[in-house]
C-alpha cells in the first residue's frame, strides 16, 4: 500500500490557497470575492488535516472544525452585507462601490 | 491510493480554477460545490473520514445553499431566453460532466475496494480507524479545546445576530433605504452651525 506523503497534501493546499488569492485579487464581483475567501479557508483547513494526518493526532481535525465554524459565521455576515450593498447602491462591483464613496 | 489522491486533487484544482474564471456567479458556485466534494475525497484519502463528512454536510451543503439563496435574492441579471438556450449547449455541459464523472469513478473505486484499508498518510495514523478517530476528536474537542468551542459558539451567535440586523428592513421599498446615516449627519452639522438643537 502506497502511502501519501503529507508534502502532497500541503502542496495541494498551497495551490488552492493561491487560486483563492488570485480570485480575491482578480475578480470585481463581491460574490466571487466571498467564494474565493471560502476557497482560501478550505485550503487552510486542508493544510491542518495534512499535518494532523502526518503526526497521527486529532488536533488537526479540531482546528478544521474551528475553521468551519468561522467560515459559516463569515459567510452569513458577508452575504448579509452583500444584500445590503446591492439594495443601497444597485451594484456589487467593488470598483463602482469605491467610486460611489468619493 | 496515490492515484486516488491525485485525481481528486486535479478535480479540486480544475474546479477551483473554473470558480475564479467563469463569468456567471451561479456557475462559479456550482463549480465550488464540485471543488468541495473533491476536497472531501482528499480528506478521506488522507485518513480523516469524519472531516470529509463534515465537509460534504456543512461546506457543500449548508454554506453553499446559503450562497445560492443569497444569489437568488441578489438576482445578478435577467435569465433571458438566450442564456437558457446557451445552457442547453453541450459546450456548457462537458467540463462539469468530466469533473463529476471523475469523482464518481473514484467513489465507485473506493467502495469496490471496501474503504481505505491502511492507506493513510503515515505509519502513525494507520493504527487509528474511523470510529476511534471520531472519539479522539470529540475527547480533544471537549477537553483541552473547550475554550475554543465556547469561542466558536459565541462567534456563531454573533454571526447570527449580525446577519439578522443587517438584513432587517430589506423588504421595505428601496427609496426609504437610501443612505439615512449621511442625511442625519448633515442635519446634525447644519444644526451645530446654527448653534441650536436638531
Amino acid at each position: 500500500m502506497s502511502a501519501i506523503s503529507p508534502v502532497y497534501g500541503l502542496g495541494l493546499a498551497g495551490v488552492l490557497f493561491v487560486l483563492g488569492l488570485l480570485g480575491v485579487l482578480a475578480r470585481r464581483n463581491l460574490i466571487f470575492i466571498l467564494a474565493s475567501i471560502e476557497v482560501m479557508l478550505n485550503a487552510a483547513g486542508l493544510a491542518f488535516i495534512a499535518a494532523g494526518a502526518r503526526f497521527g493526532q486529532a488536533d488537526g481535525q479540531v482546528m478544521f472544525l474551528f475553521i468551519l465554524a468561522m467560515a459559516a459565521a463569515e459567510v452569513a455576515v458577508g452575504l448579509a452585507l452583500a444584500l445590503r450593498i446591492r439594495r443601497r447602491f444597485h451594484t456589487l462591483d467593488v470598483d463602482d462601490l469605491r467610486k460611489l464613496r468619493d | 491510493m496515490t492515484v486516488l489522491f491525485f485525481v481528486a486533487a486535479a478535480v479540486a484544482v480544475i474546479a477551483t480554477g473554473m470558480v475564479i474564471t467563469t463569468r456567471k456567479a451561479i456557475h462559479a458556485l456550482l463549480y465550488l460545490v464540485i471543488s468541495f466534494l473533491a476536497l472531501a475525497l482528499v480528506f478521506y484519502v488522507l485518513g480523516a473520514p469524519f472531516v470529509a463528512a463534515l465537509e460534504v454536510i456543512i461546506y457543500a451543503g449548508a454554506i453553499m445553499v446559503l450562497f445560492l439563496f443569497a444569489l437568488m435574492l441578489i438576482d445578478p441579471g435577467r435569465a433571458d431566453e438566450a442564456r437558457e438556450r446557451e445552457w442547453m449547449r453541450p459546450r456548457a455541459w462537458i467540463i462539469p460532466s468530466v469533473l463529476t464523472a471523475a469523482l464518481l469513478f473514484e467513489l465507485i473505486y473506493v467502495m469496490a475496494r471496501g474503504g481505505v484499508p491502511g492507506g493513510l498518510a503515515s505509519g502513525a495514523a494507520k493504527a487509528i480507524d474511523a470510529a476511534a478517530q471520531v472519539k479522539a476528536v470529540g475527547i480533544s474537542l471537549f477537553g483541552p479545546y473547550l475554550l475554543g468551542v465556547e469561542l466558536a459558539s459565541v462567534l456563531l451567535l454573533a454571526g447570527l445576530v449580525a446577519a439578522h440586523r443587517l438584513t432587517q428592513g430589506l423588504d421595505r421599498p428601496e427609496e426609504e433605504d437610501a443612505a439615512p446615516a449621511e442625511d442625519t449627519w448633515r442635519r446634525v452639522r447644519r444644526a451645530g452651525r446654527r448653534g441650536g438643537g436638531i
